[in-house]
């Protein structure tokens, strides 16, 4: 069905999607002192998959995707999101209370909002992955 | 500004309502997706509309320097369109599969449940 | 640092997150469903404990103050819900071991269950207008997703009814979100209850009433705007259908009582009037609607929109003993409506259908679920010692008290009517005996995936069932005590300054005051 085997689409898909989920995380990343953030790193990275969905169909998409499922993703997303809440209660904050922590060696500040944003990101990523998987399966099965 | 934005709130609102009192199920669906964008416009709008810098604050200084834009309308006309989109993209299997099982677009032809 | 405000919220979306990463595995999606509400359960009770100690329990989302942050807030109507919502709950994650079929379970029942908790508790819980309505949404998604699981036609018809109207009433809700942000300039429901006092246009006061009204009636099922809910709630999985029942409306139900004692209370005369006929109209529309049915679940969601009436009676009637009686109601209708339709489902699932023409001669099979069935019934139309005999009591005094007569005769004899539809169904299914052409399976019955489900012990399903029967009963025999926690919770609402001392801290409410009185 909506494989469209145009030449075109199929050589941009295959180079383009690399480039976008790179640019994704490159989002995701920057995200907390600048534009960017997860929501829109996962509708990026979402757009890379469907870009490829698109040009070779759902089947591929899912070799691509290996034995993750959009339920996987959501599911982690959630949890991360949910579990990035905990730790200012275990240094008496309340909930949400941003915690950082420096990791030593590396220069790199790791923090709560960080691994919200990672949660909303796969939340994001699976869920539209979901949606557009469900619809093109019930196209698949029409005549 | 206002006055503008406040016409094409209106517009945006009428059209959709004229949308929904529709008997085909896609134009329900268009009219629920414009009434969303309506009352995220009217939130933006309602909120006060002020030229300003974006809100952040410079190094070193406590607040930032000069006008500056209101964040939470943002915030919340973002917050209010990702709901928007979540609960469209149901609708919009929704009615595939609606579409799929009754098959009609037609809410006339929906009555089952009624009583 | 009070955890027991954030973890009725957490919990769920805990167990959601978890259960979904388990999509494979049903014993442990099964296995966290039931621990989930159970932890559910025992917070709520934490909860209920602290707020009956200390009047209201605060907590500042990522310690941003109030009114910057978001702040989950719990007094005594709070508390109630949550407690409520954990028994509910967990009685439901039970039942639907035994009720919900494989299919159902392999497309994301316990997910979604826990999802429609999150959404629940956090409406129920937060202080902030903006977080409720997404609080709302995230419900409204859970729940749109549970009711066409199975995917049948009925369940597609009524599904499109409920995402439609719900979706209309997000928006009017949206709607009057952004014109009182546009007003006042804060999203704190104790801030904007304050500041909406002072404002100078009071008009646009009580046009926002009104758009709150109606948003949160569609949500309630208050006439004229409860059509959706008789075409859909019929429709789904016996156990989703239950935990609607229980749950939905009474968030809209609880965010009218929030609304329209903590921000409008200063409008409440205008608006009185309206929501004392609308609830008199609610009441007598569910019930007549009722009687003219014939199936065992669209009997139950009219008698839903019947007894939202006499909840908002209690709030529009507005002092303190009404409002404890409208919360009694409240819980009262959780529990037993609840259980009514846990009842249908044990009875579909022995006779194969929900038309009460069909069934029969249960009494006889099944001496102990009618004696739950007559408790809940007697119950639900009022009839003493049981629990909805105290909500009716207390508004009924309440609106004598208020010289409202009219509507609490209206009361009255709609509380004889839910005996009628209580009556008949019992003479259907558990008086008369079976009509022999029971076995002839009925074609438009709106739920046949029941038909197709193994035939496990019904054990799980009974169980739930007497524990809420028994609750039906012990709630009329402890009357006293619960209606004493009511009756703090409606004193708190009639004097929302405490809500607001508490969430903004009394120095600042203070100063806001001062402020305010020396800027006319």
């Amino acid at each position: 069905m909506v494989k469209s085997g145009t030449i075109i689409l199929n050589t941009a898909a295959r180079l383009l999607m690399p480039l976008q989920l790179l640019f994704s995380v490159f989002l995701l990343l920057r995200g907390h002192d600048e534009p960017g953030g997860g929501f829109i790193a996962g509708l990026v990275a979402a757009g890379a998959f469907i870009l490829y969905l698109f040009a070779f169909g759902v089947t591929a998409t899912k070799e691509v995707l290996r034995m993750v499922d959009p339920r996987d993703l959501i599911g982690m997303g959630l949890l991360l999101g949910t579990l990035s809440i905990l730790p200012a209660w275990f240094v008496g904050e309340p909930f949400f209370t941003a915690q950082w922590w420096e990791i030593p060696g590396i220069d790199f500040k790791a923090s709560t909002p960080l691994i919200f944003d990672i949660g909303v990101y796969l939340a994001v990523l699976g869920t539209l992955l979901a949606v557009i998987m469900t619809l093109m399966e019930v196209d698949k099965d029409e005549p | 500004m206002e006055p503008l934005m406040a016409l094409a709130i209106g517009l945006l609102y009428a059209t959709a309502i004229y949308m929904m009192l529709r008997r085909s199920i896609v134009k329900l669906v268009i009219g629920l997706m414009l009434l969303s964008n309506a009352a995220n416009l009217l939130i933006f709008t309602s909120a006060g509309m002020t030229r300003g810098a974006p809100p952040l604050i410079p190094e070193g200084a406590l607040a930032p320097a000069g006008q500056v834009a209101d964040p939470l309308p943002q915030a919340l006309v973002l917050t209010a369109i990702v709901i928007a989109f979540g609960v469209l993209a149901f609708a919009v299997v929704l009615i595939r599969r609606a579409y799929e099982i009754v098959k009609a677009d037609d809410l006339d032809k929906m009555k089952d449940t009624d009583t | 640092m009070r955890p027991e405000v954030a973890l009725p919220v957490i919990i769920p979306l805990l167990c959601g997150a978890v259960s979904l990463l388990f999509w494979r595995s049903r014993p442990m999606q099964r296995f966290i469903a039931v621990a989930g509400t159970l932890a559910l359960l025992v917070v709520g009770l934490w909860l209920i404990t602290s707020v009956s100690r200390e009047g209201y329990v605060v907590i500042h989302m990522g310690s941003w103050q109030a009114p910057y942050g978001i702040s989950l807030v719990a007094d005594m109507l709070s508390a109630i819900m949550i407690l409520l919502t954990g028994i509910i709950g967990l009685g439901l994650a039970i039942y639907s071991l035994a009720s919900t079929s494989t299919q159902h379970e392999k497309f994301g029942f316990y997910p979604l269950m826990h999802l429609l908790l999150a959404g629940v508790a956090g409406a129920f819980l937060t202080g902030d207008i903006f977080n409720l309505y997404v609080w709302f949404e995230v419900m409204l998604v859970a729940s749109f997703a549970l009711l066409i699981l199975g995917g049948e036609k009925a369940q597609m018809e009524g599904a499109i009814k409920y995402v439609t109207l719900n979706l209309l009433a997000s928006v009017i809700f949206l709607t009057a979100i952004g014109l009182v942000y546009g007003m006042v300039g804060t999203l704190n429901m104790a801030d904007i209850g304050q500041r909406l006092a002072e404002a100078e246009n009071q008009g646009m006061v009580e046009v926002l009433a009104i758009m709150f009204m109606i948003a949160f009636g569609i949500k309630a099922a208050a006439f004229p705007l409860f059509f959706w809910l008789p075409a859909s709630y019929h429709t789904p999985a016996v156990a989703v259908s239950a935990l609607f029942a229980g749950l939905l409306t009474k968030v809209g139900v609880y965010s009218l009582f929030r609304v329209f004692t903590l921000m409008f209370d200063q409008t409440m005369p205008y608006v009185q009037d309206i929501l004392l006929w609308g609830a008199a109209f609610t009441m007598v529309t569910g019930v007549l609607g009722a009687a003219a049915q014939y199936e065992f679940r669209r009997i139950l969601s009219f008698h839903i929109v019947s007894q939202i009436g006499y909840m908002i009676l209690g709030l529009a009637l507005f002092t303190p003993l009404a409002l404890a009686g409208g919360i009694f109601a409240v819980m009262h209708n959780i529990i037993v409506k609840t259980n009514l339709f846990l009842i249908s489902g044990i009875t579909n699932r022995l006779q194969g259908t929900y038309q009460l023409k069909k069934m029969g001669g249960l009494f006889k099979e099944r001496p102990w679920l009618s004696v739950a069935f007559f408790l809940s019934a007697f119950s639900l139309a009022g009839i003493p010692p049981l629990s909805g005999f105290f909500a009716k009591f207390v508004i009924v005094r309440a609106g004598i008290e208020a010289e409202a007569y009219v509507v609490t005769a209206v009361a009255l004899a709609v509380g004889l009517m839910t005996l009628y539809s209580m009556v008949k169904i019992w003479n259907e299914v558990f008086w008369k005996s079976l009509p022999e052409d029971n076995l002839v399976p009925e074609s438009s019955t709106p739920s046949g995936d029941e038909g197709r489900l193994v035939k496990s012990s019904l054990g799980l399903m009974y169980l739930p069932v007497a524990i809420l029967a028994l609750f039906a009963v012990l709630i009329g025999v402890f009357a006293q005590p619960l209606m004493e926690m009511m009756l703090m919770a409606g004193e708190q609402l009639m004097d929302p300054q405490g809500y607001m001392d508490a969430v903004l801290g009394e120095e600042r409410t203070v100063l806001l005051r001062d402020a305010l009185e020396v800027s006319p």
